[in-house]
């Protein structure tokens, strides 16, 4: 963590939505983290996990019905929850822009990227279209976009994939925002783009001074690209901390299993790879002790009464029983290749 | 020298596109796939291992090209010529979904190539038989009987690829050829399919064709792997060779961009530049060689054959890094 006050602080976030006429499902659990300037946190998760629900919970961008999120997200001091949506959109696009997964539906088909991003700069900020453009221009060309001024004038559907999600950090990026949340903003490529992608995230910090929450299903894009990890798990924290540490010594369970469970790709070929039994739980199975006690190889009695408490362990927090029985789990084996 | 299950010579597929233009999806590609291997194909997205895998067993018709299993031409065979063949090779697909009919029950899509398909005596199997078999099957795959009178809904990403695993095994193939089998499932899931398909290969003398994105699955599962670009071929070889001392620039590249879950003090740096040319107009030359790091003139102008270098392996560079 950098600096003094973090950028966005998250205390206590939960969300629930309504089931049936009176029970409330929940989503998200109590989950806490803060991103630092300049920080790039990864929240990694599998599907159903809450992952992309806790972006779109801090955006402000739930539009369930009937939904109830409590807890606390402070953005530079100011506290997002309950803003009224009038309030709220000085603040996106300008102050926190998000990128998706699939820029190809972000963008729409029939405005050239340019149009699109010109738009977005004029939005926030009254320019003439001519200074728009040549910001436009310069935000392409910096993110790598090879003839930037003929880039502009194309349509979204002209361009690769690649080249969409540059042009799209290139919007998100157009007002200067203080956050970039990034929504598995590599998934949808193929690795050797993803390659440059990771890296273009990681130097927005360097050129733009921009704090990056990225959100992703992949241990290995998190490994390269973020300072810091939070490990969802069924709605649940279940592990938070530098990503160093926490990849060098998962103090949850779950963090170890999920690193195990990714067969290698240097190093000895392990004759099984080492699984997680079972599945994650839906919102409405999770049992009351620890979410992941049914698939958890350490699970005994002191998992189910209720979720356990998050602890410290090492450079990480916790939310684990392990550590406050004395039981931390061993230093990772794989690590030594 | 183990037996050459399926053999394909100078397969190509061309796709028609609108103002005369042509897709080469797969180009030229020659390859054997030895019975009880696992012969790995991995590239990027649009490279045409898909399309090569459907090619292979006839699900796409080659434009040009042959085909052999066991040892017979299966290139012009009619449909129902090649109805007994198809018992032997079967497809597993990625989307475990959309493969399944979700309004019929599982027990039905599983007994339905049973009922198809006459058995090993050319009977009509009975209720009975293919009652045996259902259980058979699911047991094999690490499902309970209940399942069989469920529907696919009600099933994990998982569990349906399970089922669909269940359902290619079948009529006791001796080929499976899976299209990127695990890649829509969660790593914890994931690595449970990946050891189902290693344990039935151990368990039934399987051979597979696994096409993947993912190098770190196909080296887990690969006794082989086929590195395509563009339509090609551009390395094949035994996985540990090819994955630990490429010798095709493009096969170092693609394995340097995999971000590894391992924190270095060196973070991941892109190894190539620019995306994936267009299929519709590849480069002339070697196909790789406006992204090639090590690229001279030559290969601008002469595409390399996907030839055999000292230590067996063959590769498709005018100046491969190793073998």
């Amino acid at each position: 963590m950098t600096g003094v006050e973090p950028i966005l602080s998250v205390e206590g976030l939960s969300l629930a939505v309504p089931r049936g006429r009176t029970a409330m499902l929940p989503i998200l659990e109590n989950v806490s983290f803060s991103v630092g300037q300049g920080e790039i946190l990864g929240i990694v998760g599998e599907s159903g996990s809450g992952k992309s629900l806790t972006a779109l919970t801090i955006m402000g961008l739930i539009d369930i019905p009937g939904a109830r999120v409590t807890g606390s997200v402070r953005f530079r001091g100011r506290e997002l929850v309950g803003l009224s949506q009038r309030a709220f959109r000085p603040l996106r696009g300008r102050e926190i822009a998000m990128i998706f997964q699939d820029p190809m539906t972000a963008f729409t088909p029939v405005y050239t990227i340019g149009w699109q991003i010109d738009e977005q700069i004029r939005a926030h900020s009254r320019v003439s279209r001519a200074e728009a453009r040549a910001r436009t221009v310069r935000l392409l060309g910096d993110m790598g976009v090879p003839d930037p001024e003929r880039a502009a004038g194309r349509y979204p559907h002209q361009l690769s994939g690649g080249l969409r999600q540059r042009a799209m950090i290139a919007m998100a990026l157009s007002c200067n925002p203080s956050l970039l949340i990034a929504d598995e903003p590599t998934t949808a490529l193929d690795v050797t783009v993803q390659a440059q992608i990771l890296e273009l995230l990681r130097s927005l910090r360097r050129d733009y001074g921009s704090s990056v929450l990225l959100i992703t299903h992949d241990m290995g894009v998190v490994a390269q690209t973020c300072d810091s990890t939070l490990v969802l798990y069924a709605g649940n924290l279940a592990e938070r901390g530098p990503t160093e540490a926490l990849f060098a010594r998962p103090g949850h369970p779950y963090t170890a299993a999920l690193l195990d469970s990714i067969p290698p790709l240097h190093g000895v070929r392990p004759s099984r790879l080492p699984s997680i039994g079972g599945a994650p739980p839906s919102p409405a199975s999770r049992p009351p002790g620890c979410p992941f006690a049914p698939r958890c190889v350490h699970d005994h009695p002191a998992c189910h009464d209720s979720r356990p408490p998050v602890v410290r362990e090492g450079r990480q927090d916790v939310a684990c029983v392990l550590p406050g029985e004395g039981r931390s789990l061993p230093l990772r084996l794989r690590e030594a290749v | 020298m183990a037996e050459t299950l399926l053999s394909a010579r100078s397969l190509r597929k061309d796709y028609r596109l609108p103002r005369g233009q042509r897709l080469r999806a797969v180009d030229d590609v020659s390859l054997d796939v030895h019975a009880g291997e696992v012969l790995g194909v991995v590239g990027e997205s649009g490279c045409g291992k898909s399309t090569l895998g459907r090619c292979l067993l006839r699900l796409t018709e080659a434009s040009a090209g042959s085909l052999t299993f066991e040892g017979h031409d299966i290139t012009g065979l009619s449909e129902r010529a090649l109805r007994p063949v198809r018992q032997r090779m079967q497809m597993v697909f990625q989307d475990s979904y959309a493969s399944l009919n979700p309004r019929r029950r599982i027990g039905d899509l599983l007994a339905e190539p049973l009922r198809v398909h006459p058995d090993a005596h050319g009977r009509r199997r009975d209720m009975r038989a293919i009652e045996a078999r259902l259980a058979e099957l699911v047991d094999l795959v690490g499902l309970t009987p209940d399942a069989l009178a469920r529907y696919p809904h009600e099933f994990s990403g998982g569990q349906r690829q399970r089922i669909n695993i269940a359902r290619a095994l079948a009529l006791s193939p001796r080929l499976i050829v899976a299209d990127e089998p695990v890649s829509a499932l969660d790593v914890s899931i994931q690595a449970q399919i990946v050891n189902l398909f290693a344990d039935l290969q151990a368990r039934l003398g399987l051979t597979y064709v696994f096409i993947a994105h993912d190098l770190a699955v196909v080296r887990q599962i690969s006794t082989r792997v086929a590195v395509m670009y563009l339509g090609a071929v551009v390395e094949l070889g035994a996985t540990d060779d090819v994955l630990h001392a490429p010798a095709h620039p493009y096969t170092s590249a693609l394995i340097a961009a995999v971000p590894e879950p391992v924190v270095r003090a060196d973070k991941l740096m892109p190894s190539l530049r620019g995306d994936v040319p267009s299929p519709v107009n590849p480069p002339p030359g070697c196909r790789f060689h406006t992204r090639c790091p090590v690229a001279r003139p030559v290969c601008g102008q002469d595409a390399p054959t996907l030839r055999a270098v000292p230590d067996g392996r063959q590769v498709a560079c005018h100046f491969p890094l190793a073998g």
